[in-house]
C-alpha cells in the first residue's frame, strides 16, 4: 500500500493484497458479447443467457440515478472495470485444496477458524467465483441447500428459475440491471419446510484484483415455518484506483418463516458499493436485515422488505460509519401491502473527518393494509464540525388505521462526556471509541458475539485515527 | 521535597473569562481527609474540576502540584493514571456502554494492564457489597436512567476499584437518602488510609460519617477559614453570615 493510500484510508486492516491469480480474466469493459461469454463459460441454460442480455440492454439505456451522490456515481468508468475473473479452477470443499495464495488470504481474515467454531456453513468468494464452500453434514441431511449461486443454478435450475429476478427484477434500477447482466457467484440457499438452521451460515466476499467488479447474486428461500441466519462479510485491498461491488440479494420468506441477513461491509475506501437487497415476507413471516456499513468510498444501499402476507414482520437495523472521503448513503424501505403487518426500523450513523452519512428511508402503507404498525428511529452522531449527516425519510400512508412512530436525532459528542471518561484513565481516542461503541450497541448486540467484538475493535481503531 | 500529596498555591482560574478561583491555597497530605464547605457559586466544584483538568477552565495564576509534579503538564487521563480521582457532582451518561465493561476498561486503563477476569470479579463483588449494590447494576448502561443515588454509588464504586491516592469528591452526598449516604460514607472510609481525600459538601451530615482532619470554608473563590470538625458544626448551626467580610 502506498503512503498516499494509507493516508487516505487510515488504518484499514484488510488493505493487503496478494499477487493476482487468474485462470481466466476477461478484458476490461462491457458489451453484449462479454455478457454472453460469461454465460457461455458457465454453461448456463438459455433462459438465463437471454435474461442477462435483456438486463444488459436495460443497463445501457437506463440513466444514472439523479439522487444519492450523483457526482461520484457519474465518475464511475464502466469501461475500466474487469467484469469476470476466475481465480481457481473449482469450488473446493476442503481448505487444503484451495490454491495456497487464496487460502492464505482467508486465513488472515480468520474464516476457516470461525467456520470450525461457530458456523453451519461457509462460502468464500474470491473475485468472481466461490473458491471454497461447505455445509455441515447434519444440515445437508435435513435437506438444506447451501451452494454458491453458480452451482445452485446448475444443480437446482427449477428452484432458481422460479424465484430468480422475482423479488428484484432487473428493471428495478440501473445497478440491479448491471448485476443481472454480469452476475457471478453469491449464495443460493433453500431451507425446507419446518427446518430451523440453528448455527449461522456465512459468506465472505473478497476482491483482490485491481479495478475489479464483483457482482455476486444471492437468493435465499426459507420455506414454510423454517428459519435461517445468514451472515455476510466483505473486504478488499486498498488501491488508488476504484473497484465496483454491485450485488443483488433476493430473500423469500414463505408463510411463518424467518430469515435474518446480517452484513458487515468493510470494503476499502476505493470501492463503490452499490447494492440492491430486498426480501418478501409472506403471511406471518419475518425478514430481518442487520446491516453494517463501515467501509467503501460510496455506498448506496437500502435493504427493503415487502410485507406481502397478513401478519408479516420486518426488522431493519442498520449502522453506517462515514470517515474521511466516505459517503454512506444507506437506509431502508418497508412496504406494508397486507393487513396487520408490522415493521421496526432503527438506523444509526456516525460521521467523522469530513465523512458524510445519509439516511434515506421509505415507509409505505397500501390502502388495503388495515391495522399496520411501524416504528422508525434514526440517530446520527457527528464527531466533528467538518462532517455531514442528512436524513430523508419518506412516508406514504394509504390507510388511516396505521399506527406509525418516527423519531430522529442528531447529536455531537459532548466535551463533558469525554472529560468524564478521560478522568477514568481513558485517552481521548479511547473515550471516543467507548462512546461510539455505545452508540452502535443496539446494532452490535444483534450480531453473533464474534462479529460484535470484531466490530468494536474496528471502531476503536478508527477512533485512534480520528485524533490529531 | 517539601509539600503534601496535593499542593495548591495561589490558584486563580477562569471560565469563559470570568474569574472563579481568586487565589486558593490548599495542602493535603497523604492519609488526610479535608472538607471544603461553602455556599453555591463559591468555586468549590471549579476547584475540583481544575485539579482534574477540565478543558473549559483556564489557570491564570498559581500552581497545582500532585505528588511533586506540576499537574498542568499532564493530560486528564494521565492525571487519572497517576492516582487522581474525581467523583462527579453530575456524572455523565454513556448510553450503550455497560457498567461492567466500563469498570473493567477503566481499571485496565488506570492500572496499565487488564485485570485477570477471576480476580477482578471478586474485587468487584467485594466493592459492590460495601456499597450495597446489586449485580444487575453491571449490565445497565453507565448512568443512563440512573437515579441520583445510583449515580453517586457508581462514582464511589469506581473510586474503590481505581484505588486513587488522591480522591476529590464533589458533592457526593447531595440528594442521597440516609441509606445511600451511609453506603457512600462506608465506601469512602474503606479507601486506603494512605490516600488523601477532599470532600466538597454543603452539609455536616456526611462529615459525621467521614470525619475530616481539616475543614475549610470557601467564599468567593478563596479559602477564608480553616479548622477542625467543629468548624463544620458551627457552619451547620450558624450558617456563613458570621464569616462574610463586612461590607461598607
Amino acid at each position: 500500500m502506498s503512503d498516499e493510500a494509507r493516508d487516505a484510508v487510515g488504518e484499514y486492516r484488510y488493505g493487503f493484497h496478494d499477487p493476482e491469480v487468474a485462470t481466466i480474466r476477461f478484458d476490461k469493459g462491457l458489451s453484449e458479447q462479454v455478457v454472453r461469454d460469461i454465460s457461455a463459460l458457465k454453461n448456463e441454460p438459455e433462459w438465463m443467457t437471454e435474461l442477462r442480455v435483456k438486463a444488459y440492454h436495460h443497463f445501457v439505456e437506463r440513466p444514472m440515478p439523479d439522487w444519492g451522490n450523483e457526482s461520484l456515481l457519474n465518475s464511475i468508468d464502466f469501461e475500466a472495470v474487469t467484469y469476470f475473473l476466475r481465480s481457481s479452477e473449482g469450488t473446493e470443499r476442503d481448505w487444503d485444496d484451495v490454491p495456497e495464495d487464496i487460502k492464505r488470504t482467508f486465513d488472515r481474515l480468520g474464516i476457516p477458524d470461525a467456520e470450525q467454531k461457530w458456523l453451519g456453513g461457509v462460502t468464500a468468494q474470491y473475485e468472481s467465483e466461490a473458491v471454497y464452500h461447505s455445509i455441515r453434514e447434519d444440515l445437508e441431511a435435513q435437506g438444506v441447500l447451501f451452494l454458491d449461486m453458480d452451482s445452485g443454478l446448475r444443480e437446482h435450475p427449477e428452484i432458481v428459475k422460479r424465484f430468480f429476478n422475482t423479488v428484484i427484477p432487473y428493471t428495478d434500477n440501473k445497478f440491479s440491471a448491471l448485476n443481472t447482466a454480469v452476475w457471478s457467484g453469491g449464495s443460493f440457499i433453500y431451507v425446507p419446510k419446518g427446518v430451523h438452521v440453528e448455527m449461522p451460515v456465512q459468506a465472505y466476499f473478497r476482491i483482490n484484483a485491481k479495478n475489479m467488479g464483483q457482482f455476486e447474486r444471492t437468493l435465499i428461500i426459507a420455506d414454510e415455518g423454517s428459519s435461517i441466519h445468514y451472515v455476510e462479510g466483505c473486504t478488499a485491498p486498498t488501491y488508488s484506483t476504484d473497484s465496483l461491488h454491485s450485488a443483488v440479494v433476493e430473500l423469500v420468506a414463505m408463510d411463518g418463516a424467518k430469515i435474518r441477513y446480517s452484513t458487515i461491509q468493510n470494503w476499502s475506501s476505493n470501492v463503490y458499493n452499490l447494492v440492491t437487497k430486498r426480501g418478501v415476507a409472506h403471511a406471518n413471516a419475518t425478514v430481518e436485515w442487520v446491516d453494517g456499513n463501515i467501509g467503501s468510498k460510496l455506498t448506496m444501499k437500502y435493504p427493503a422488505v415487502i410485507l406481502k402476507g397478513e401478519g408479516a414482520h420486518a426488522e431493519i437495523i442498520s449502522v453506517a460509519y462515514a470517515g474521511e472521503g466516505q459517503h454512506q448513503d444507506a437506509g431502508s424501505k418497508v412496504h406494508h401491502l397486507a393487513p396487520r403487518t408490522t415493521s421496526n426500523i432503527l438506523s444509526k450513523s456516525i460521521s467523522k473527518n469530513g465523512g458524510r452519512s445519509t439516511y434515506r428511508g421509505m415507509l409505505q402503507v397500501r390502502p388495503k393494509a388495515e391495522g399496520c404498525r411501524s416504528k422508525v428511529v434514526c440517530d446520527a452522531l457527528m464527531l466533528d464540525a467538518d462532517s455531514r449527516s442528512d436524513t430523508y425519510p419518506t412516508m406514504e400512508v394509504g390507510n388511516a388505521s396505521a399506527d406509525l412512530e418516527h423519531e430522529a436525532s442528531v447529536s455531537k459528542i459532548a466535551g463533558d462526556q469525554l472529560f468524564y471518561l478521560m478522568s477514568r484513565g481513558h485517552t481521548e481516542a479511547e473515550a471516543m471509541g467507548l462512546i461510539v461503541n455505545g452508540f452502535f450497541e443496539p446494532f452490535t448486540r444483534e450480531l453473533p458475539m464474534e462479529y460484535a467484538s470484531e466490530l468494536n475493535k474496528l471502531l476503536e481503531i478508527e477512533m485512534e485515527g480520528a485524533i490529531g | 521535597m517539601a509539600g503534601g500529596l496535593l499542593d495548591v498555591k495561589g490558584l486563580h482560574a477562569t471560565v469563559e473569562e470570568t474569574e472563579i478561583l481568586r487565589g486558593v491555597d490548599l495542602t493535603i497530605n497523604a492519609g488526610e481527609v479535608h472538607a471544603i464547605m461553602g455556599l453555591n457559586g463559591a468555586g468549590k466544584s471549579t476547584l475540583a474540576s481544575v485539579i482534574m483538568g477540565h478543558p473549559d477552565y483556564e489557570i491564570t495564576e498559581g500552581s497545582v502540584h500532585y505528588d511533586g509534579q506540576d499537574l498542568t503538564e499532564l493530560e486528564v487521563h494521565e492525571r487519572a493514571r497517576s492516582g487522581l480521582f474525581l467523583s462527579f457532582q453530575y456524572p455523565h451518561a454513556i448510553p450503550g456502554v455497560q457498567v461492567g465493561t466500563f469498570l473493567r476498561k477503566s481499571v485496565a486503563a488506570v492500572r496499565g494492564e487488564a485485570p485477570k477476569a477471576r480476580a477482578f470479579r471478586q474485587e468487584l463483588q467485594a466493592a459492590m457489597d460495601v456499597l450495597g449494590m446489586d449485580r444487575s447494576f453491571l449490565s445497565r448502561y453507565v448512568n443512563d436512567g440512573f437515579s441520583g443515588g445510583e449515580k453517586k454509588r457508581l462514582e464511589i464504586l469506581q473510586m474503590l476499584l481505581l484505588q486513587p491516592r488522591m480522591a476529590l469528591l464533589d458533592e457526593t452526598d447531595s440528594g442521597l437518602d440516609i441509606d445511600a449516604l451511609k453506603a457512600v460514607a462506608q465506601g469512602i472510609n474503606s479507601l486506603s488510609k494512605d490516600s488523601g481525600v477532599l470532600l466538597i459538601t454543603h452539609y455536616n451530615r456526611l462529615l459525621e460519617l467521614v470525619v475530616p482532619d481539616v475543614v475549610h470554608v470557601m467564599i468567593d473563590g478563596r479559602i477564608i477559614q480553616s479548622g477542625g470538625p467543629e468548624l463544620a458544626q458551627r457552619l451547620e448551626a450558624d450558617g456563613y453570615e458570621w464569616l462574610m467580610p463586612a461590607t461598607a
